[in-house]
């Protein structure tokens, strides 16, 4: 097992190469070193791969250099495997002395290298969601530019409510904390504004077949909310046509059940489906459109919730390394500027974080349309400045619990 | 009512898929005592050619049978150059079976990326049937149909055939059949080709039911490991009822008791290695 892989030595020689060959009129300082935690390896891995795509263009477009410092990109590969994750950073951190990381991918990446950052004091620029990372267990070393799993799922409830005009809907979610806090947010927000979610739905992860749960939807729903991760809501949504629901009742999602990787793949059994998230890739900014323009060029696909949010995190570090003119070294202004920073220009718009270093930003519905020859997130109504605790008040959201199966409680589930 | 009857339906679909997919590892199992814990990723492999070939125009079924036979020559392969060489190390073998899983499930992640893909049903298949106020769907029908098929099919094969009387010969006792002139290390490669295609071919089958997706090996090998153990190693009419009846349980125990999903599945593995260690229909071992 090694910390630097062929591709780390490939970019550190064109990193290398590159300062070699710039004229030698003024004295280089070191290259700024971030360690990437990605999944390049297992069933996580088609997001570990657009993390990856959406930092490397961030970085390329830049020359390899971030506040006139050149950059040197050390990935290592978790497998999505919490244990391994932590030995990673930990090697990052001891043998290639890194500056900060970026990532992990997944929530209990995240957990499993929680204390260790603390003690060390490394600067994370996480794309995990898990919500008390920001919440009820903050971690001073932490900055989240995505958003918490509940983030959109408060807006996602709002907008069904409102302007879906949906009261009776059934949920279903991945078993794993993601999905419990997906639904939780959703469920609260929902009945708080009087509707009823009277079915709630936990398949496992690793399920191949729904054919069990979706023979199992009461009928007259107004809306089901897909809580999915990874390529669950792809399978999910084509195995709910094929038992004749598709057009009967509709479907709406949290962050990643219709990702922009998942929608070039899909047909027409997910036009129309209505989802939440922090990004579009047909979000009409100056930024962005060069981003999703780079990415159809150089990767040829549209980016998705993993892609921007490395992409975002670049643009994160960057402008913190531009306030304390690129000092990386001197950790606590680093990391003050990191989470004190407002970005205005991002791939997904304006970017500020809150007291406990979690994005404030806009959240986006979308409705999957079809444009040319591809599927689209058509962004359809924008949630502006949405904080992790929805318009709830932080002290009293966290004296709550955080979200899980049974909180908030289900007062109007069928039996 | 309608919920019996679609959950039975939904059961007797995934009891099809999984004999298709554990037929094969079972008489690897039973003939060569190696479990082949590559088989689910044999199984993904063949779903990722069947995209392929399907999306060069090649027909859904006509995709199945070379999706199979790419997989089983690979197999035949990896048993030729690599298993036998190990030969007497059971330990070795099952190691190297797994590792081959990873490196197959690496090379498919490299070569069809992370991202999953659809496999579509046969023409004329992908509407649901509408009956008594019910929404079926028409293909998981044909599976149980296909899998109905192979299992006659096998059965025929290993009950009527010289080379079945030589696989189940070599199944109960190998130093007899050795010891009578069957040639065991050309049946060796033969079951392996022909148990590993089924795998391949089941991927494609099963495709338009669970597309083809990084993690699918993972998914399914603890199922054949449940329908082998419980059906009893080595017996085809064990991996019949195996498969149905954990298609069953699976079916029935995630819908009514959704807490218990993965309870209910190795629940009847675990009391059939206590009670029965010889699965419902493999015979003791000496």
């Amino acid at each position: 097992m090694t910390a630097i892989n062929r591709r780390t030595v490939l970019q550190g020689l064109a990193v290398a190469t590159g300062t070699l060959a710039a004229p030698a009129v003024q004295a280089q300082p070191t290259p700024v070193r971030i360690g990437f935690l990605t999944v390049k390896t297992g069933p996580l891995a088609s997001g570990g791969l657009q993390m990856e795509q959406g930092l490397l263009l961030y970085l390329k477009e830049r020359n390899n250099r971030l506040a006139g410092r050149a950059v040197e990109l050390i990935t290592a590969d978790t497998g999505g495997v919490p244990a391994q994750a932590r030995t990673k950073t930990q090697e990052l951190v001891e043998r290639n002395r890194v500056h900060c990381i970026i990532g992990p991918l997944a929530a209990f990446e995240a957990l499993a290298i929680d204390d260790y950052i603390r003690g060390v004091g490394l600067p994370t620029l996480a794309v995990a969601a898990a919500d008390d990372m920001t919440q009820r267990n903050p971690n001073p070393w932490f900055v989240r530019a995505t958003s918490t799993s509940s983030q959109c799922a408060h807006p996602m409830a709002d907008y069904a409510l409102n302007e879906l005009r949906m009261r009776r809907m059934a949920v279903i979610a991945d078993d794993i904390a993601y999905g419990h806090e997906m639904l939780g947010g959703f469920q609260r927000v929902f009945e708080d504004g009087g509707g009823r979610v009277v079915q709630k739905l936990w398949p496992p992860l690793a399920v191949p077949d729904y054919g069990t749960y979706i023979s199992q939807f009461r009928s007259n729903l107004d809306g089901i909310y897909m809580g999915f991760a990874g390529s669950n809501g792809f399978r999910f949504t084509r195995q709910f046509n094929e038992y004749g629901m598709g057009g009967r009742v509709p479907l709406t999602g949290g962050m990643t059940a219709v990702d922009e990787s998942l929608l070039q793949n899909m047909g027409n059994e997910a036009l129309g489906i209505v989802s939440a998230n922090w990004y579009s890739a047909e979000l009409d900014n100056p930024i962005n459109r060069s981003f999703v323009e780079l990415m159809r060029r150089d990767y040829r696909v549209d980016p998705g919730f993993y892609a921007a949010a490395t992409y975002t995190n670049g643009a994160v570090l960057e402008a913190a390394m531009r306030s304390v003119d690129g000092r990386v070294e001197d950790k606590e202004p680093f990391m003050a500027a990191l989470r004190t920073n407002a970005v205005p220009e991002t791939c997904r718009g304006p970017v500020r974080f809150d007291q406990y270093g979690n994005v404030v930003g806009n959240v986006y519905i979308r409705r999957v349309e079809r444009k040319g020859p591809r599927l689209v997130n058509t962004v359809i109504k924008t949630y502006p400045d949405v904080s992790q605790f929805w318009t709830y008040d932080p002290a009293a959201y966290l004296r709550n619990p955080v979200y899980s199966r049974d909180n908030p409680a289900s007062r109007f589930l069928e039996r | 009512m309608q919920f019996y009857v679609i959950q039975t339906l939904n059961s007797l679909a995934l009891g099809g898929v999984l004999f298709l997919l554990s037929s094969g590892f079972s008489l690897i199992f039973g003939l060569q005592r190696i479990p082949n814990l590559a088989h689910g990723a044999l199984f993904m492999l063949g779903a990722y050619i069947g995209t392929s070939l399907i999306s060069r125009g090649v027909d859904f079924w006509a995709a199945a049978v070379l999706s199979g036979i790419a997989v089983g020559l690979l197999g035949a392969a990896l048993e030729r150059l690599i298993l036998r060489r190990l030969a007497g190390n059971e330990q070795g073998q099952v190691l190297v079976t797994l590792g081959v899983a990873f490196i197959i499930a690496d090379v498919c992640l490299m070569v069809w990326t992370g991202d999953p893909i659809p496999v579509p049903a046969p023409d004329g298949l992908r509407r649901p049937i509408f009956a008594y106020g019910l929404a079926f769907p028409t293909y998981r029908l044909v599976v149980v149909g296909v899998a109905v098929v192979m299992a006659v099919l096998l059965f025929l094969l290993i009950e009527r055939t010289r080379l079945g009387a030589m696989i189940r010969a070599g199944v109960d006792d190998m130093e007899m059949a050795r010891g009578v002139g069957i040639r065991v290390s050309r049946l060796f490669s033969i079951t392996f080709f022909f148990g590993v295609a089924l795998a391949g071919a089941a991927g494609v089958v099963a495709g338009p039911i669970f597309s083809a997706y990084p993690g699918l090996d993972a998914d399914m090998l603890p199922l054949a490991l449940v329908v082998v153990i419980l059906g009893g190693v080595g017996s085809l009419l064990g991996a019949f009822v195996g498969s149905f009846v954990v298609g069953f349980v699976y079916n029935f125990g995630t819908a009514l008791l959704p807490d218990l999903a993965y309870v209910i599945l190795f629940l009847p593995m675990v009391l059939a290695l206590v009670f029965k260690p010889e699965g419902l229909f493999g015979r003791a071992r000496p």
